[in-house]
């Protein structure tokens, strides 16, 4: 039984770094603006396609850089144009904002892809296969969750330890009081998105390695299941996020083979088609936690004052 | 600005409004007889027959995020469960089993049928009508079921939840166990659709592919108008506004907030079985986040809030991406022809900064949270004014 | 004090912590029919907690609340709080009774809030209308389809009598928020009333007055009292009006009740002067 669990273990621990990646994206966005980015998974698929075009027109070792820059200015430009005009609008207008952002990024795709599946470059090293624990998977599912472990611990250093995570706590904590001690808003939100962005990139990067290819939709699901990863672990939170997104991940993994998992059990006879919630059950989590703790896992209480 | 009217303008506007719409119903069913399916004008009905599904969803939503103040994205969720609904009622017994070809179909009777062969051609409607109700109350005891753990939540949790509850639904439509009703992931066809929507008065014969959907749409937009300018819709408009004052002036949350979200999904429902009627046919894997997301950007076009606003919003949106910017997909737009900018999905990509542009610089949108009557009252009121200012 | 009438409100002991603070501790008083009660205190003496309380905002850690001769809410500590209860008379109260604060406003109780809290998109007589709500007898389907024809009327006359008789007849059809911060407050108590309450509670209604417009305020609320039949709760910092128009008075400091009273009892009473003086150790 072992033997049928594992694989699905291991690529669940792997897509559960790469959804950790984005999920930091969203809720140190979150933390800080009390917005769900919406366009942050389409940001993820941009990456995703450019990585395309740049494998295409020059070596790997110029593109990786190159898709990596390029993403984090997508992403800074984003908040100063469609997010910073609506600091002081009500949060639904920035929301909606968000989701138009989305729109216009999957159309643009749309538009330059022709609406084609694009083949997703070799990444030499990390696409190789290897066998581990006596099945064969690709170099880049057991690299992930040690690369997104090693950024995340990267990331709480700076956070805990320099200027600019002072003050992004602080902003997160309150946006009005840190305004008023002096704290450079406009920078300190600049600095949440290109980290975001930076993150995102990284894992588009593992996650496309694993998959046939990038479509304009590409990046919808994998953003939508980064989010709610997000808000389980308590939104704001950066080690609730990882947590978070690693039990989607692995969750995930093995409702996809739960059928043959059950069938090897002996629990059922034939396949039943589980496979169709491996997308649903995420939501099923999400609503679960919401109705009984709100606030995500690490998530602090609030109350609104009367 | 909001005019405040009194009650005898309201009964003006209430009388204005419906000859209004019965004039355009009666112009609907002109245009649905003149313009054939091969002329160029043929645009003009898809848009009318599109735009009308989509200003009822469009409204319903409204009804929800507009006044309640709810800020729900589980709307393409309940158009689903609307169409599907409407299709599997609505299938012909004759046609079921190339329909369910891959399961053993559970539903085995067809509402038009039923009602056809116990009253006629008058039953063919009026079980198309049951089918479209049925689609709605489906939506609604969804709806009813979703929200009693959601509607607690505030805000962006909402927000997440029922676009949540949304996916849910659709990854439950596919599922190969539910095949004999949902026929699984495969799509749904041969229901009754718009194209065979006709009504025969001895030799003469009336198509009504368009007027059918656009009669929907407005009678259903008139209830929920009505319900607006009820004294419900005023306690809605109160919870939107304070939603702790709201109840502390005895407005019980729970039951309001649950009042506005099922009968927003009962007619998004609707609007969902129209979508089914006028496509022809019922997919779960159409109805994704990606169509809540457009019908949003609707209901911003038009104004957050105005229900004439989402009308509006919905054909403006629909026209424009349908019919007037089709050029922009096809090489040549106002006489331009430049084939490699103008090809596939250049018009998607024009039309979506149009809308950022909308959100980011004209954020109250076509009508704000006027409504069209406003309007036309303050322009009377000026008119009145000048009148007696000239005495 | 008008003992010799029903008793229209009571607390016994209730008790609200906040994780390890007690904002509000073993609060009980008693108020009757006609009655203007005040409820004093330092800032941070938990005076609007308690009314938060009373008005089923929060539901208390312990303690029963009786309104018009029924318990409208009770509670004990119950859970976590069962540990970590750091009051009093733990034992005392075992029914659990939550109810929203519609619920109290349906039996009768209705509020003014500190922050004005007016429904801001809409105008003064709407604001007024839609606190009317509550008293329709009309469902979902006969006020769509406009069956109620006759009560909708009713209610708006009782709205624009209402509206009169507070003296806000000139700014009917303005938006709420376009008013003068006097006025508004004029609405919010308008709004109260309009549920026909038997209480009125009233959460500092001279906060950012002048004394002009306090001194017509005073007037004001004792007309209330007078012409509506309603007894009044209410908390303020300005004492000219507290001791100008409340028949008693209760004090909190720190949470707890120290002293209650006659506006001239309080005025004598020593624990009060230190409260609200502050008191040094070799005093």
């Amino acid at each position: 039984m072992d033997k049928t669990i594992l694989p699905y273990l291991i690529s669940g621990v792997s897509v559960g770094g790469q959804y950790a990646l984005i999920a930091i994206g969203y809720t140190m966005v979150y933390g800080i603006l009390r917005l769900i980015n919406f366009a942050h998974g389409d940001v993820f698929m941009v990456a995703g396609l450019m990585m395309v075009y740049a494998a295409a027109a020059m070596p790997l070792s110029l593109a990786i850089p190159l898709v990596i820059i390029l993403t984090v200015l997508l992403g800074f430009t984003i908040e100063r144009v469609a997010y910073r005009p609506l600091r002081t609008a009500p949060r639904m207008s920035v929301m909606i904002s968000a989701i138009g952002v989305s729109y216009l990024l999957q159309n643009l795709a749309l538009y330059i892809t022709g609406g084609l599946n694009k083949n997703y470059p070799q990444i030499p090293w990390i696409s190789d296969r290897v066998t581990v624990l006596g099945m064969e998977t690709s170099r880049v599912t057991i690299i992930t969750p040690f690369l997104t472990v090693f950024l995340v611990v990267l990331l709480v250093l700076l956070i805990n330890h320099t200027k600019i995570g002072m003050a992004m706590r602080a902003v997160s904590l309150n946006f009005e009081t840190s305004q008023l001690m002096g704290i450079r808003i406009n920078s300190v939100i600049s600095a949440t998105f290109i980290i975001g962005t930076f993150l995102a990139a990284v894992g588009s990067m593992l996650f496309f390695t694993n998959y046939p290819g990038v479509v304009p939709t590409s990046g919808a699901m994998p953003g939508l299941k980064a989010f709610v990863a997000a808000v389980f672990g308590g939104i704001g939170s950066i080690p609730g996020a990882v947590i978070g997104a690693f039990i989607i991940g692995i969750a995930e993994s093995l409702i996809k083979g739960l059928d043959t998992i059950l069938i090897v059990n002996g629990t059922i006879t034939e396949q039943i088609g589980l496979a169709t919630f491996s997308d649903a059950f995420t939501f099923v989590l999400l609503i679960i936690i919401l109705v009984f703790k709100p606030t995500g896992l690490f998530g602090e209480k609030t109350t609104d004052k009367v | 600005m909001k005019a405040v009217r009194t009650p005898e303008e309201n009964r003006r506007i209430s009388w204005f409004c419906f000859f209004a719409t019965l004039a355009f119903l009666g112009l609907v069913l002109l245009l649905d007889q003149l313009i054939k399916p091969t002329s160029p004008m043929y645009m003009l009905l898809t848009v009318l027959q599109k735009g009308s599904v989509y200003a009822l969803a469009a409204v319903s939503m409204n009804l929800l995020n507009g006044c309640t103040g709810l800020f729900s994205l589980g709307h393409a969720g309940f158009m689903l469960i609307g169409a599907y609904t409407y299709a599997i009622f609505t299938i012909p017994s004759a046609s079921r089993d190339t329909v369910y070809q891959y399961y053993d179909a559970a539903v085995r009777f067809s509402f038009p049928e039923v009602f056809g062969n116990a009253m006629g051609p008058a039953g063919t409607a009026l079980g198309v009508l049951v089918a479209v109700i049925l689609a709605g109350l489906m939506a609604a005891a969804f709806a009813y079921l979703i929200g009693l753990p959601v509607l607690r939540l505030k805000s962006d949790y909402l927000a997440i939840a029922t676009l949540g509850f949304a996916e849910i639904l659709r990854a439950v439509c596919q599922w190969q166990k539910l095949g004999p009703i949902t026929n699984g992931s495969n799509l749904l066809k041969s229901f009754a659709r718009v194209s065979k929507f006709k009504l025969v008065l001895g030799s003469t014969k009336l198509t009504l592919s368009t007027f059918v959907p656009v009669l929907i749409a407005a009678v259903s937009i008139m209830i929920i108008v009505k319900l607006i300018n009820s004294t419900y819709g005023r306690a809605f408009k109160a919870i939107r506004d304070d939603e702790v004052a709201a109840e502390a002036m005895g407005i019980n949350l729970a039951k309001h907030k649950m009042i506005s979200f099922t009968v927003s999904s009962f007619f998004a429902g609707v609007a969902g079985a129209m979508m089914a009627m006028v496509l022809s046919i019922a997919q779960a894997s159409n109805f994704k986040s990606a169509m809540t997301y457009e019908i949003l950007l609707m209901v911003v076009l038009g104004g957050i809030g105005s229900t004439s606003g989402s009308v509006i919003g919905s054909f403006l949106f629909v026209a424009a991406s349908e019919w007037w910017l089709r050029g922009l997909d096809s090489g040549t737009f106002l006489g331009i022809n430049a084939p490699n900018i103008f090809r596939n999905g250049f018009r998607l990509v024009v039309f979506s900064v149009i809308i950022m542009i909308v959100v980011l610089f004209f954020r109250q949108g076509i009508m704000g949270e006027r409504e069209l009557t406003d309007v036309w009252l303050n322009r009377r009121r000026a008119r009145q004014k000048k009148k007696e200012a000239g005495k | 004090m008008r003992k010799d009438r029903p008793c229209i409100l009571k607390t016994e002991d209730i008790t609200m912590q906040f994780g390890g603070v007690v904002a509000v501790n073993n609060f009980s008083m008693e108020e009757y029919e006609g009655e203007i009660v005040a409820i004093i205190g330092p800032n941070g003496a938990g005076k609007t907690t308690a009314f938060n309380v009373i008005t089923g905002v929060y539901a208390p850690t312990n303690g029963r609340v009786s309104f018009d001769g029924k318990t409208v809410i009770e509670n004990c500590p119950r859970g976590k709080m069962k540990k970590s209860y750091l009051g009093e008379n733990a034992g005392k109260y075992t029914h659990v009774i939550e109810p929203t604060p519609d619920r109290l406003t349906a039996l009768g109780m209705a509020r003014t809030f500190q922050n004005i809290r007016l429904w801001k998109s809409m105008t003064v007589f709407d604001n007024v209308l839609i606190a009317k709500h509550m008293k329709r007898s009309a469902n979902l389907f006969s006020a769509t389809f406009g069956l109620n024809r006759a009560e909708d009327r009713q209610q708006r006359e009782e709205a624009d009598a209402l509206i009169e008789t507070v003296g806000l007849a000139d700014v009917r059809d303005e938006l709420s928020t376009s008013l003068p911060y006097g006025k508004q407050r004029r609405l919010e108590i308008a709004r109260a009333l309009a549920t026909e309450p038997k209480l009125l509670l009233l959460d500092e209604p001279a906060a950012g007055m002048n004394p002009q417009e306090t001194v017509e305020l005073t007037k004001f609320i004792g007309e209330i009292r007078d012409q509506f039949h309603v007894s009044i709760l209410l908390i303020e910092h300005h004492m000219d009006l507290v001791m100008d128009i409340s028949e008693r008075i209760y004090v909190l400091d720190f949470g707890s009740m120290i002293a209650s009273g006659t506006p001239a009892e309080i005025q004598a009473n020593e624990k009060v002067i230190d409260a609200y003086l502050g008191v040094t150790d070799d005093a």
